[in-house]
């Protein structure tokens, strides 16, 4: 590694400050599977993953074909006296649109729950994979690594799973309710979603973004 | 991990640390030239940020409270329902679980979120009686579980789409659904706006005198 030229003393390439207490470091990369903790506030700075970046790619695969099957597909359908509904997530987030002053409303869970988890997915998808292939990094991968980790918490697909759980129980009494198959493919993008996040060490992703 | 010399802090050594990927650059310093991060030793304004999100979502959690989330028509009987008033239906029809996980996800946790982080900001001005890892630890879980709170708006959604039975049953989202949905959008941004850094300055100062 060589020192950056405006250094001097300290070779700052090699250093690593926390960035929820500002303690700084000497990087030092430990094994797969291991990770290196922040002394101080015991924030995990760097945790390599053997192979992370071909699971994280499939998971991103995963989570796009996922959603956009769940959003077009219906997740809920139900019953009453011979009349029956059935509910897609594009629908749910509809529900808003003719709602006259919650409109805004409609696009706002449309975001949460479809656009912004296919959009993480699509940008990890393009920053990892040609770090993945041994290639250069893609123009912007910077960039579209940051916006990625800032959409981090507006990504909401997995507490609509939950809420679609409770408003099952909420209507119980009042109707039959059926799971359509795309109730499934979200579930399962709960797990994916965790998996995604806990496979990612933003340290390596950063680190392989500098060549 | 490594640490240079005695553990010290970015500022202390005269750098600036990014707070997105973690590279550290020569104080003054304007853009991360890793990430492209804008560089503050302290995010400038942090507490005035802090307290002003705060200030919205609170005002926002009021009328959420007092307006109808949910309206439901059925042969029968219509009727509107507030986020508490809902919760007491399904407990008097004894969904005690759901009844608890609403009020939980509606009112407990957006109140304790609004205390939270009153506390952590009052706490860098005028000391905790936390420690730093404590206080790191509660923010942690503010912004891990703020998120949670939307779940009544999705749940809204839900019925609102699905509930659409002509004249057997219908359900509509009331206005309560957007400032809910504001004052958790709102207390959010107010947690984004904290920096955690502000928490150890003082720890670190405090253990110094
Ligand atoms: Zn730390
Ligand atoms: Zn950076």
């Amino acid at each position: 590694m060589t020192p950056a030229p405006q250094a001097i003393g300290p070779d700052l390439t090699a250093m690593i400050a926390c960035p929820r207490c500002d303690a700084v470091y000497r990087a030092v990369q430990p094994g797969p599977g291991e990770r290196a903790v922040c002394a101080c506030c015991k924030t995990v700075l760097i945790a390599p993953r053997r192979r992370a970046g071909q699971q994280l790619i499939a998971v991103a695969v995963a989570v796009v074909v996922l959603v956009v099957a769940a959003t077009l597909a219906p997740f809920l359908a139900i019953e009453v006296a011979g009349r029956s509904n059935a509910s897609s997530v594009l629908d749910a987030a509809l529900a808003f649109a003719a709602a006259g002053p919650v409109a805004i409303l409609a696009l706002a869970v449309a975001a949460l729950i479809v656009f912004i988890p296919v959009l993480r997915a699509l940008l990890v998808i393009y920053v990892l994979g040609p770090v993945v292939l041994d290639r250069p990094p893609a123009p912007h991968a910077a960039a579209a690594f940051r916006l990625s980790e800032e959409l981090r918490p507006w990504s909401m697909a997995e507490i609509f799973v939950i809420g679609c759980a409770i408003a099952l129980v909420k209507i119980a009494d009042l109707a039959q309710v059926h799971f359509g198959p795309a109730f499934w493919m979200f579930a399962a993008l709960v797990v994916l979603v965790v998996v995604q996040d806990g496979f990612m060490c933003r340290y390596s992703v950063w680190k392989s973004l500098e060549r | 991990m490594e640490i240079a010399g005695t553990l010290r802090t970015a500022r202390e050594m005269g750098l600036v640390a990014c707070t997105s990927c973690t590279r550290v650059w020569p104080a003054g310093t304007e853009r991360c030239g890793r990430c492209g991060h804008r560089l503050h030793t302290r995010a400038p304004l942090a507490l005035q940020r802090v307290w002003a999100w705060w200030l919205v979502g609170v005002i926002a959690y009021v009328p959420a409270n007092l307006y109808p989330m949910l309206s439901t028509r059925t042969l029968v009987a219509s009727q509107e329902a507030t986020i508490i008033g809902g919760a007491v239906d399904l407990a008097r029809h004894g969904n005690w679980g759901i009844a608890l996980v609403i009020l939980t996800a509606s009112v407990a946790i957006p109140l304790g979120k609004f205390l939270a982080i009153a506390m952590l900001a009052l706490g860098v001005r005028h000391g905790s009686a936390l420690t730093g890892s404590r206080r790191q630890q509660l923010y942690q879980v503010v912004e891990y579980i703020g998120r949670w709170s939307m779940i009544d708006v999705f749940v809204v959604a839900i019925l609102a789409s699905l509930v659409q039975l002509g004249a057997v049953a219908s359900v509509s989202p009331g206005p309560a659904s957007l400032f809910f949905a504001l004052s958790v959008i709102f207390t959010m941004l107010s947690a984004q706006s904290f920096d955690s850094r502000l928490i150890w300055d003082a720890e670190r100062e405090g253990r110094r005198a």
